[in-house]
């Protein structure tokens, strides 16, 4: 089992073919990439064990059985032999010292590391069961698609995530980026990534939170610089007034929405669901649970218990026309 | 020196079985009450993993809805620690220990039956949430929290209703057992060998169940203070883990952890006991090292209490924190480790038989040592910062309790059926079970590590298409056939023995320890004389007086 974990790790980073979008052993960040080195080790050395003692075994068992032309006479009784004893006393612990230094080393480069004067900050807010992120920096606030800019190895700009938590406990965990961080009420926890490729990574709640845990999606997409500053200037912008849909709004404002979302520009200023300013900007909706299309969108504000069943948004008061109405106006929250 | 059972002119009635199983204090009724009791609870959580594994077997699959699933894994998790795990161990020792030290009984025959009927109660507090509530087939008011219920989760915000309050009183009641349990184990190991029996005269058994019974006592007690603290933060206004007041959450995980750590190795070193019993016996071998092997085993139980925070390593420690735990979990290995090589020393260069027993053994050392290596992998806290709360450690975990414990326990259960009941397990209903059990185990288990490397966590109702997950995810489902197929031949076996099994004898196996030395099933006292000891295997010296153990060590 542990020769195949070996050489499918070998297999996943020579092929660089995704097996899978959250394969551990294909880092594209710094953290991610001290973790695999250790862990390539680690499986090098416990495979050896492996290899040895189970030959020692399977010989044992072979060599050692019970043959049908065997009298009944026992074999010699050996009741120990020092030598031997303290052999496989003192090799196990070198090989401990060996290991735990080597792991040491590790965890002081990915904990202890300083963030740089260039590096983005996000503050990351855990809720039953969608993530807030808070950028400061740029004053802006978003949930559920993480934004962070493309990182190179000679010029690093590293992506710094303040972890915290407005109930219970949540884990923010993305396989190739980083190994996972909780985030814990009252106990701020920091994090660090520096991805070197463009590109969508996926990850996804990695503590137990409640009902929807296994629906706590995390989607982080990396991007050029231009395109990070791009999208920084787009989310920065208060929402979008159409017109066209001002019975939506109204209704939006009406009606309990408000109190719970966010959408700058307006008086809707809740602090309980997610930052809907700009809800179309994203491809998913419900903490990646849903494509964000239409009928999609439409759906989760009719019942959003029939699609994330435990989800904490109560379903809306409307008529299938407000709903109509309700919905004309997100779709137009770019 | 095998001694007659008297026979009894008394005849039984009905309701005198009943009361004479009710009210006994003999250690052999309790032991059987506590084996049987857990087999029962083995059953169920068995079927909690069926219906769960139906679910995982696709994704997005709406067998069940979330709040079902969530119930049914905790249930699974506390049930088999609490209720089958515990009792089946406290079960083994209690009937053996007594016999293979040359007693009568325990020290303390009522407190024994006090612990056993508290830790049965608590059982049923448990499963009685079922019906609480919304009724059965909604899941009742079952707990959902997990089997480590980690603050906040559990308090009146995020768990209202009393389902939490099961999993609590359930718990805190299965723990005065256990402590009762201990202290019989320590006072009756200590004070009540017979004589020639010092210290290192006695079986393996006792050692392992004495260092046990020391874990137990000082696992128990944090356990215990946190289901109090969460009990005043539930109902008298505490707020011990409410971070909205001062309180800490991460104390809660402090709290747990250091009762679970030290009890997984509670649940092991029994098991360590049962194969240290069969492996020599069916080697035809002393035991290799004795001295080493005791040396291991009060080490493990000493070092066990200093590892707990590996189970925090995403929690947020600082750096050194962290390390020290990395330090002390590796070095646990290291005892562990020398046992398997002991293991190993003692089949070199015997004749081995290979009865159902010693197959058991030998599934649990090849399984044991995976189990341990990816143990060592989840001790290194950096590939732990991955690999925690992944399907990678329930693969682990589910090695170590299924490959280990359940192994080794069905091992205990074909080599001492025999002196309990005085009849033979059938040696080919055996080998099915043994062998379609291997298959299942393995197809369920060692798949299971390949989500966890993929990023899957564990606790998730259902999970996504296209993360590279569902084949394997498949594959284990798959495997809980074969397994539920081996117990069902287990448990026919068990049924059909125990009724028209051949006659066992005194002494089936030809071994060397003192419950050998009475008739199958033992008389209600035990030994018509006390025996006396000169070696670590009586037995063999009566065998074997041309070459008596006493004469080398």
């Amino acid at each position: 089992m542990l020769v195949f974990c070996t050489g499918s790790a070998t297999l996943a980073a020579a092929l660089r073919n995704p097996i899978s979008p959250t394969n551990i052993f294909a880092p594209a960040s710094t953290p991610a990439h001290s973790i695999y080195r250790l862990s390539i080790f680690l499986l090098e050395v416990t495979g050896a064990i492996f290899v040895i003692v189970v030959s020692l075994l399977a010989y044992a068992v072979v060599k050692f059985r019970k043959r049908k032309h065997d009298d009944d006479s026992e074999p010699p009784q050996v009741y120990g032999s020092n030598q031997m004893e303290l052999a496989w006393t003192v090799l196990p612990v070198l090989i401990v010292v060996v290991l735990f230094v080597s792991t040491a080393q590790v965890i002081h480069r990915v904990q202890d590391a300083q963030a740089p004067e260039r590096a983005v900050r996000v503050t990351a807010v855990g809720h039953q069961f969608w993530w807030e992120y808070r950028y400061s920096q740029f004053g802006l606030v978003t949930a559920n698609e993480l934004h962070v800019p493309v990182s190179d190895s000679k010029n690093p700009t590293p992506t710094y995530l303040a972890l915290l938590s407005a109930d219970v406990d949540h884990t923010f965990w993305v396989p190739r980026l980083a190994g996972k961080t909780d985030l814990i009420p009252n106990h701020p926890n920091t994090m660090w990534i520096d991805p070197q490729e463009t590109g969508l990574f996926l990850g996804q709640c990695g503590q137990y939170c409640g009902t929807q845990h296994a629906k706590m999606l995390l989607r982080v997409y990396v991007q050029s610089r231009e395109d990070f500053d791009r999208w920084v200037r787009e989310q920065q912008q208060p929402a979008t007034s159409d017109p066209t849909v001002a019975a939506g709004q109204a209704l939006f404002l009406a009606k309990a929405c408000f109190a719970c979302h966010t959408i700058r520009g307006t008086i809707a200023a809740g602090q309980v669901g997610p930052d809907l300013t700009h809800l179309m900007s994203r491809d998913t909706i419900a903490s990646g649970a849903l494509p964000n299309t239409p009928e999609n969108l439409r759906q989760w504000v009719h019942n959003p218990n029939a699609i994330k069943p435990g989800s904490l948004m109560p379903v809306p008061d409307l008529t299938d026309e407000e709903l109509g109405q309700v919905t004309a106006y997100l779709l137009t929250l770019h | 020196m095998a001694s007659e059972s008297i026979p009894m002119a008394i005849p039984k009635t009905s309701r005198g079985v009943v009361f004479e199983w009710l009210f006994t204090a003999d250690h052999k009724k309790i032991g059987v009450m506590y084996i049987v009791y857990s087999l029962l609870f083995l059953v169920i959580m068995g079927i909690e993993a069926i219906l769960m594994r139906i679910q995982l077997a696709h994704p997005h699959a709406s067998f069940m809805s979330p709040q079902t699933f969530n119930r049914l894994f905790t249930l699974h998790g506390t049930t088999g620690v609490f209720f089958v795990a515990m009792p089946i161990l406290f079960g083994f020792g209690n009937y053996l220990v007594p016999l293979m030290i040359g007693a009568r009984d325990m020290a303390f025959p009522r407190l024994n039956a006090f612990s056993f009927w508290i830790t049965a109660f608590g059982g049923l507090v448990l499963y009685a949430s079922f019906f609480a509530g919304g009724g059965f087939l909604q899941g009742g008011s079952a707990p959902d929290v997990g089997w480590f219920a980690y603050a906040p989760l559990t308090s009146t915000t995020y768990s209202p209703g009393h389902s939490t309050d099961y999993w609590t009183l359930s718990i805190l009641l299965a723990g005065v057992g256990s402590v009762g349990g201990a202290v019989n184990f320590i006072a009756t190991i200590l004070c009540m060998r017979c004589p020639g029996m010092t210290l290192s005269r006695m079986p393996l058994l006792a050692w392992m169940n004495l260092v046990m019974g020391g874990l137990v006592l000082v696992t128990i007690s944090p356990l215990t203070a946190a289901q109090i603290m969460l009990m005043i933060d539930r109902y008298l206004s505490g707020h011990f883990f409410d971070t909205q007041a001062g309180g800490s959450v991460v104390m809660w995980m402090h709290f747990f952890w250091i009762f679970g750590h030290p009890e997984v190795y509670v649940l092991i070193i029994p098991c360590f006991a049962f194969v240290s019993e069969v492996i020599p016996v069916f080697s035809r071998k002393a035991m290799f090292g004795y001295p080493a092997m005791v040396a291991a085993t009060v080490s493990i139980g000493f070092v066990s209490l200093g590892v707990w925070a590996h189970h925090m390593y995403t929690v947020g420690m600082p750096s050194y924190g962290n390390a020290f735990f990395v330090l002390t979990t590796m070095i646990v290995g290291v005892p562990t480790g020398i046992k398997i090589f002991n293991w190993l020393a003692t089949m070199w260069g015997g004749k081995i038989r290979f009865a159902t027993p010693m197959l058991f053994c030998v599934g649990f050392l090849f399984q044991f040592l995976i189990a341990g290596l990816t143990g060592i992998m989840l001790a290194t806290a950096p590939f732990d910062w991955q690999l925690s709360n992944s399907y990678f450690v329930v693969a682990h975990f589910h090695y170590v309790i299924v490959g280990g414990i359940l192994f080794t326990i069905f091992a205990a259960f074909y080599y001492w059926f025999p002196k309990m009941t005085g009849r033979m397990l059938n040696e080919t209903l055996g080998k099915w079970h043994f062998w379609i059990m291997v298959i299942g185990f393995h197809l369920t288990f060692d798949f299971m590590h390949i989500p966890g490397l993929l990023g899957m966590p564990r606790r998730v109702y259902t999970y996504e298409p296209g993360r590279g997950w569902e084949t394997w995810n498949l594959i284990s489902s798959i495997g809980v056939i074969f397994q539920a197929a081996a117990i069902l031949i287990f448990v026919y076996n068990m049924i059909q023995s125990y009724f028209k099994g051949a006659p066992a004898g005194s002494d089936p196996w030809d071994a060397w320890t003192l419950e050998w030395a009475t008739t199958s099933p033992p008389p209600d006292y035990n030994f018509a004389a006390i025996p006396e000891v000169r070696s670590r295997r009586p037995l063999w010296d009566i065998k074997h007086p041309e070459d008596p153990d006493w004469k080398y060590e």
